[in-house]
């Protein structure tokens, strides 16, 4: 049995915190850093639930800011 | 007299009017497009275009555009481009131009602009005038900036500047124009076009041009053509750029011409189909034995301020003959800073005046001054 | 277990090349941003980075020659596509195109946007529409919706009042000189792959001297309309899509 498992990178100083990646992520992977902002002053996200990626690249294909780089790789159970 | 008829035959003289000088001028000068609205009195310069099809000799871009707004914005798209452009319009219509114009200065792109003036304010009369002096020279839209600004006089000038505004637009990366008036657009005269020039090549048009916005090539960062800049200190600094360019031009392209001014008493000056009628009057006024004589600016911007300022030296008086209310004459008298009178004649609402009319004010407002 | 998922041969998405570094400065989860990517995107994948010529407009756009790395002609506020129509004719190899928002194309630059479509200039018209004018601080655009609150109409726009609003989209298929006019978004990972294959098709019309196309993507501005990105985004669905339908309108590429 094998299954598609992802990883994401925030580029955590281009985040604006928009939070448009965690309405659009279906694993949950995503949230808002708690009380942190970034070098411009806005707050961003991290892959919160990073074992649940999937690598689907939602959250990088609707991020405004192209900040999420996404990898993706087959593993066997 | 046969070698005399081959040597014109292969010049080429021909007999038409200034307007339609402007497309031939533009066609043989390797221009690589033409964008412009029709308007009286120079819808001929595109009429003429379209007849001689250069997109079909040479590859000229020939184009009616919607609205003065268009051809203006047209041209900027295409200078900026590093192409060869130009558009013509009238008065009013240049009017709508002048936001164009001035996006050009700020971004520093070489077009050309030819003004057919007629009389206004507003839509005003479809005859002539040269009331868009003002607008010419004190850069008509927004911004501190100038246009290079050649006032033909002749049919002959009008084929001869089109290469020359493109030179000095390209050298000074700068709006230039082409300031007529409907006299000069519309009167037929013997003219010598000029030789056939190719149009420039992709690689001329890039050494030429490395500031264009044509598609980059992997060697260069990408090129942007804007006149936008929020920063004030680096504003400031664009702003002064082109100040230096404009004091450089100042200094390296004043162009004028004098007649009979060597014993002269009186200076009229007069630019464009105004200098033509003053010609005249002072062939009158030497008749009478007025000592009058000519001093012509043909860039009207840069103005000959210095060139005036010697010459008035020891003379009675100024005349400035000019065909709106009186605006090159502020230049003027910037220029003699009082060293003597300068008075202004002219008529409005598109009569152009008489020879007769020149020497009358001549007489009445110099001449019976105690 | 993370690292060994994070390496180059398991990429499989990341911000295009041809977008720079230099941080945007677009608000938070502003429309702009993705149409940005998509259009350099599509670039790239066409080989195209030194053949484009974009047209940026005025309004928050304006600064779009910032971010995507190819040439670009700053235009006056609604007269892209006539700047458009001049690099396109004199340099025909070029891809050439505008990137416009709702008060650049429908209000000021009206009769550049219906002169250049209709004449076919061989050019892309991008629209963003999101019926406001957000660099200027949120007032009515000619897209704004009836009963649309902004800065100019506070009490919401009326037909008395502020006459209705524009579908230029619906103006441009009827133009004989458009070959593909359609209108799409960008809120959701469907419509942003729909919108990308438009795009693609309006630039590979434009190279294949079809004709005019007009690429509106209706787009969220959730400073002006005050309201969360998310929230903004939820907006428009629910207000935006029924006004603006999706889909294309015309086409005649046969691409």
């Amino acid at each position: 049995m094998s299954k598609m498992k992802g990883a994401i990178v925030v580029n955590t100083d281009r985040c604006k915190g928009c939070q448009l990646c965690i309405v659009a992520c279906p694993q949950d992977v995503i949230a808002l850093a708690q009380k942190k902002v970034n070098v411009h002053g806005y707050p961003y996200v991290e892959p919160a639930n990073a074992d649940k990626c999937v690598g689907c690249a939602s959250c990088a294909v609707v991020c405004p800011d192209g900040c999420i780089t996404v990898y993706r790789k087959k593993v066997e159970e | 007299m046969a070698e005399q008829n081959n040597k014109t035959n292969q010049q080429e003289v021909k007999l038409m009017k200034g307007n339609e000088a402007i497309a031939h001028a533009a066609i043989r000068c390797g221009a690589d497009g033409y964008f412009g609205y029709p308007i009286t009195p120079q819808s001929e310069v595109l009429e003429t275009l379209a007849v001689l099809k250069p997109w079909e000799t040479t590859g000229m871009v020939v184009l009616q555009a919607e609205s003065e707004v268009a051809s203006i914005n047209m041209i900027y798209g295409g200078a900026g481009a590093g192409k060869r452009v130009l558009t013509s319009s009238s008065s009013p219509g240049v009017a709508l131009m002048q936001e164009g114009i001035a996006y050009m200065a700020g971004a520093e792109i070489p077009g050309l602009i030819v003004n057919v003036q007629r009389g206004g304010p507003g839509l005003g009369t479809i005859q002539p005038s040269q009331s868009d002096y003002f607008q010419a020279t004190r850069g008509g839209g927004n911004g501190d900036y100038y246009v290079i600004t050649l006032a033909p006089n002749s049919v002959q000038e009008m084929a001869d500047f089109v290469d020359l505004a493109f030179e000095l637009a390209f050298k000074y990366r700068n709006p230039a124009m082409i300031l007529s008036d409907g006299v000069i657009g519309q009167m037929m005269e013997k003219v010598v076009l000029p030789e056939q020039k190719p149009r420039r090549t992709e690689e001329e048009i890039r050494k030429e041009c490395p500031w264009a916005s044509m598609g980059r090539t992997p060697d260069r960062d990408p090129n942007v053509i804007t006149s936008l800049e929020l920063k004030p200190e680096v504003m400031e600094q664009r702003n002064l750029h082109l100040q230096a360019k404009y004091a450089e031009i100042k200094e390296k392209e004043v162009r004028f011409e004098t007649q009979q001014m060597e014993d002269a008493e009186y200076m009229i000056v007069s630019f464009g189909s105004a200098s033509r009628i003053a010609e005249k009057a002072i062939e009158l006024a030497r008749e009478e034995g007025i000592k009058a004589g000519l001093f012509r600016p043909i860039t009207l911007w840069p103005f000959p301020e210095k060139q005036i300022a010697e010459m008035v030296k020891g003379k009675k008086g100024v005349l400035v003959a000019e065909i709106n209310a009186g605006q090159m004459v502020e230049d003027v008298r910037l220029s003699v800073n009082g060293a003597v009178p300068v008075e202004h004649f002219g008529r409005l609402g598109g009569i152009v005046p008489d020879p007769e009319e020149i020497v009358n004010a001549l007489k009445e407002k110099l001449m019976s001054r105690k | 277990m993370e690292n060994n998922i994070i390496s180059p041969e398991n990429l499989v998405y990341k911000k295009p090349t041809l977008m720079n570094d230099t941080p945007m400065h677009y608000c938070p989860g502003c429309s702009h941003g993705v149409v940005h990517k998509l259009v350099a995107e599509v670039i790239e994948e066409m080989g195209m980075m030194n053949k484009a010529v974009g047209v940026s407009p005025v309004g928050c756009a304006v600064f779009a020659y910032r971010y995507l790395d190819i040439d670009w002609s700053e235009a006056a506020h609604g007269r892209a596509p006539a700047v458009a129509t001049a690099i396109k004719r004199l340099w025909p190899d070029r891809l050439v195109f505008t990137y416009q928002g709702d008060g650049d194309l429908a209000c000021i630059g009206t009769a550049e946007t219906i002169h250049a479509l209709n004449r076919g200039e061989n050019i892309t018209i991008i629209f963003i529409n999101n019926a406001i004018y957000g660099m200027t601080g949120g007032q009515m655009a000619p897209t704004t919706l009836l009963g649309q609150k902004t800065a100019t109409c506070p009490y919401g726009r009326t037909p008395e009042l502020h006459g209705y609003p524009l579908k230029m989209t619906e103006i441009a298929a009827q133009l004989e000189g458009t070959c593909y006019v359609t209108r799409q978004s960008v809120e959701s990972v469907g419509s942003i792959r729909k919108a990308k294959k438009a795009i693609r098709k309006a630039f590979e019309a434009s190279m294949q001297g079809k004709g005019s196309s007009l690429v509106e993507i209706v787009s969220t501005c959730n400073s002006g309309w005050k309201l969360s990105p998310v929230k903004a985004n939820e907006w428009m669905k629910e207000h935006m899509f029924e006004f603006y339908q999706k889909g294309d309108l015309k086409d005649t590429t046969e691409l």
